[in-house]
C-alpha cells in the first residue's frame, strides 16, 4: 500500500518533471525541474520511512532532521566555524596558494616543470588523506593540524592545473606580446594569467571539495571536543542519528555554498571563455 | 632518457629534503635523550641517531623502504601482517566500488542522453552530491548497513568508493555519447537506423576515449573512497585500517609503510587500465 503511493506518486512527479523539460529551455525552468526532483526525492524519503515505520536508528525523516537542526543551531555553528572556517578554509588558502607560486616557479624554470609535472601528476591521484594521522601527531588536536591535511591534499591538483593552464595560451598570442617588447612579467600578468584562469577555477573546485574531506577526516583522528568530525564520529556512538544527519545537511550546505562561490567567481572571471558563453 | 632525468632530479630532491627533514625533525628527541644523561652531543652524533629511532617522528626513507619491503615480501601473503594481505582487501574493495562506479555512471550517462527530463534534474544533482563530503557520510553509511544485517565492511567500503567514482565517468560519458556531430547522426538517420543501432554503432565508439580517460581518475578516486571507507570506522583489515593501527599504536613506521603500499597499488592501478585502454584501442582499430 504505502510502496503503491510512493509509486503513483513518483510517476506524477516524474510526469510532471517531463512535462515541464519537454516545454522549454526558459531559466524558470531549468530551475524549477532540479527544485522538484529534490522535492520529491525528499517527500519519498519522509514518506516511506513513516510509512514502512522504518526505526529513527537507521534513517530518519527529514523533518525529524531539520526539527534537530534548527533545536540545535549554536552547536553546528560552533562546528561549523571550528571545521570549515579554521580548518579547510586556512588549508585552502595556505594550499592554493603554495601551489600557485610553485607553478610559477616552475614555469620559470622549464627543467623544474618537466620533473614536477610527472610528479605532481602521480601524487594527485594518491590517496593522500592517509596522511592525516601522521599530521595530526606532528601538529596537535587543533584546528593546524587539519589546515595542514588540506594543505597536503590540495597542493597536488592545484599545482597540476595552474601549470597546465600557464601552457595554454597559444604560441602565436606568446609571440605576438614578444613583438610589443613585453617583459616576461608583463606578458604573465596580460597574456599567461588571464588565459590560464579556467585552469585555475578548475583546479579551486577539485580543491574545494577536497578540502573539506580533509578538514573532516582528520578530525576523526583527533580533535578538540568540537567540529563536525568529532560531533559525527561521537553522535553515531550514541545513536544520536539526528544530529549526525544534521551535520551532513551542514557539511552538505557548506560543500554547495563554497563550490557555488568558487563557480560564481569563476563566471565573472572567465566570462570570455567559451564555455561560460551561451 | 631526456624526459627522465627532470624527473629523476625532482625525485632525489624530495628525498634530500625529506632526509634534511627527519634529521632536524628527529633531532629533538635525541637532544633530550642526550639531556637526561647529562651529555651534549655534536651535530655528528646527532645525526646518525636521528636515523634509527624506534618511533621517529618522521622516520627517514631507508627505514620506510625496509619497513615497507618487510611487509611486502617478508612475510606470507596470507599474515595479518603482510602489507600485500592488506593490500589486497583493500585493492577488492576498490574493485567493487570502481565497478559498481562504472555501471552506475554509465547508466545515468545513457538515460541522461537519452531523456532531457533526466538531463534536467538528475545532472544538477549529480554535481550537488559531489560538493558533499563523503566522509560526512561514511560513518552513517555503516551504521545504517549493520543495521540492516549486512555483515562485513565490504558493502559500505564498496558504496563509499563508487560514490566518489562514478562522477568522472558520468561526466565523461556525456560528453563522449554526444561526441558524434549532427552530420553523423543525419547519416546514420537516412540508412534508416534504428535508436539502438545508432547508439551501438556511433554514440558508444565515439564515446570510448572519454570512457577511458574518465576511467584514470575513477580508479584513483575508488582508491580513496575505499581508504576513507576502512579510516575512521574501525576497520581491521585494508591498508586504510593499517594506517589507522599505526597512529592508534604510537607506531609510525606502520603507517608510513601502509602510505606507500597504498601509493603502489594506485601506480598498479592506473597502470592496469592504461593497458587495458591501449588494448580496447587496437581491437577497435584506433591507431596511435
Amino acid at each position: 500500500m504505502v510502496l503503491a503511493l510512493a509509486l503513483a506518486f513518483w510517476a506524477a512527479a516524474w510526469a510532471l518533471n517531463a512535462r515541464v523539460a519537454a516545454f522549454g529551455r526558459t531559466r524558470a525552468g531549468r530551475i524549477f525541474v532540479p527544485v522538484l526532483f529534490g522535492i520529491t526525492l525528499l517527500v519519498l524519503w519522509e514518506g516511506l520511512v513513516r510509512g514502512l515505520g522504518v526505526s529513527a536508528v537507521i534513517l530518519p525523516t527529514p523533518s525529524a532532521i531539520a526539527a534537530k537542526f534548527a533545536a540545535s543551531t549554536g552547536l553546528l555553528w560552533a562546528d561549523f566555524v571550528q571545521t570549515v572556517l579554521k580548518g579547510a578554509l586556512s588549508g585552502f588558502v595556505i594550499g592554493t596558494a603554495a601551489a600557485f607560486a610553485t607553478a610559477i616557479l616552475a614555469d620559470r624554470v622549464p627543467f623544474l616543470r618537466e620533473g614536477l609535472l610527472p610528479v605532481g601528476n602521480f601524487v594527485a591521484a594518491l590517496p593522500i588523506v592517509g596522511m592525516a594521522p601522521i599530521l595530526v601527531m606532528w601538529f596537535g588536536f587543533g584546528w593546524q593540524s587539519k589546515a595542514a591535511v588540506v594543505v597536503a591534499m590540495v597542493f597536488f591538483p592545484m599545482l597540476i592545473n595552474v601549470v597546465a593552464g600557464l601552457a595554454a595560451s597559444d604560441r602565436m598570442q606568446r609571440d605576438l606580446m614578444a613583438t610589443w617588447g613585453a617583459s616576461y612579467w608583463q606578458a604573465l600578468w596580460k597574456l599567461r594569467l588571464p588565459a590560464a584562469m579556467p585552469f585555475v577555477f578548475n583546479g579551486l573546485k577539485i580543491a574545494a571539495s577536497l578540502a573539506l574531506i580533509g578538514a573532516i577526516v582528520a578530525e576523526y583522528f583527533g580533535s578538540p571536543v568540537v567540529g563536525m568530525g568529532f560531533r559525527i564520529s561521537t553522535a553515531v556512538g550514541v545513536l544520536n542519528i539526528e544530529l549526525v544527519w544534521a551535520e551532513i545537511a551542514v557539511a552538505a550546505l557548506a560543500g554547495s555554498a563554497f563550490y557555488g562561490l568558487i563557480a560564481l567567481a569563476e563566471k565573472a572571471v572567465t566570462f570570455w571563455h567559451p564555455s561560460q558563453r551561451n | 632518457m631526456r624526459r627522465a632525468a627532470p624527473v629523476l632530479v625532482v625525485l632525489l630532491g624530495l628525498i634530500a629534503l625529506w632526509y634534511a627533514a627527519s634529521v632536524w625533525m628527529n633531532a629533538t628527541w635525541v637532544y633530550d635523550q642526550a639531556a637526561r644523561a647529562g651529555e651534549s652531543p655534536t651535530l655528528m652524533e646527532v645525526i646518525p641517531q636521528t636515523m634509527a629511532q624506534e618511533r621517529p617522528l618522521l622516520p627517514p626513507p631507508h627505514q620506510v623502504a625496509s619497513r615497507l619491503w618487510e611487509g611486502l615480501a617478508g612475510q606470507a601473503i596470507t599474515s595479518k601482517r603482510s602489507l600485500v594481505y592488506h593490500g589486497f582487501v583493500t585493492f577488492r574493495g576498490t574493485m567493487a566500488g570502481f565497478a559498481l562506479g562504472i555501471v552506475l555512471g554509465v547508466g545515468l550517462a545513457m538515460a541522461i542522453v537519452r531523456f532531457r527530463v533526466m538531463d534536467m534534474s538528475v545532472m544538477p544533482w549529480a554535481i550537488i552530491s559531489q560538493t558533499v563530503p563523503i566522509v560526512a557520510i561514511a560513518p552513517m553509511i555503516l551504521v545504517v548497513s549493520n543495521q540492516l544485517g549486512i555483515q562485513g565492511r565490504e558493502v559500505p567500503k564498496a558504496i563509499i568508493a563508487s560514490y566518489l567514482s562514478f562522477f568522472p565517468v558520468l561526466v565523461s560519458m556525456v560528453k563522449g555519447l554526444r561526441a558524434p556531430d549532427q552530420m553523423q547522426l543525419d547519416l546514420l538517420k537516412t540508412w534508416g537506423a534504428s535508436e539502438g543501432q545508432t547508439f551501438r554503432k556511433l554514440r558508444l565508439p565515439a564515446s570510448m576515449p572519454y570512457f577511458f580517460a574518465s576511467l584514470k581518475v575513477a580508479v584513483a578516486a575508488a582508491l580513496v573512497g575505499t581508504i576513507v571507507g576502512e579510516l575512521p570506522t574501525g576497520a581491521v583489515e585494508g591498508l586504510g585500517a593499517r594506517m589507522l593501527l599505526g597512529s592508534q599504536y604510537g607506531e609510525p613506521l606502520i603507517t608510513w609503510a601502509a602510505l606507500f603500499a597504498s601509493a603502489i597499488l594506485a601506480g598498479i592501478l592506473i597502470l592496469a587500465v592504461g593497458l587495458v585502454e591501449r588494448l580496447a584501442n587496437r581491437r577497435m582499430g584506433v591507431r596511435a
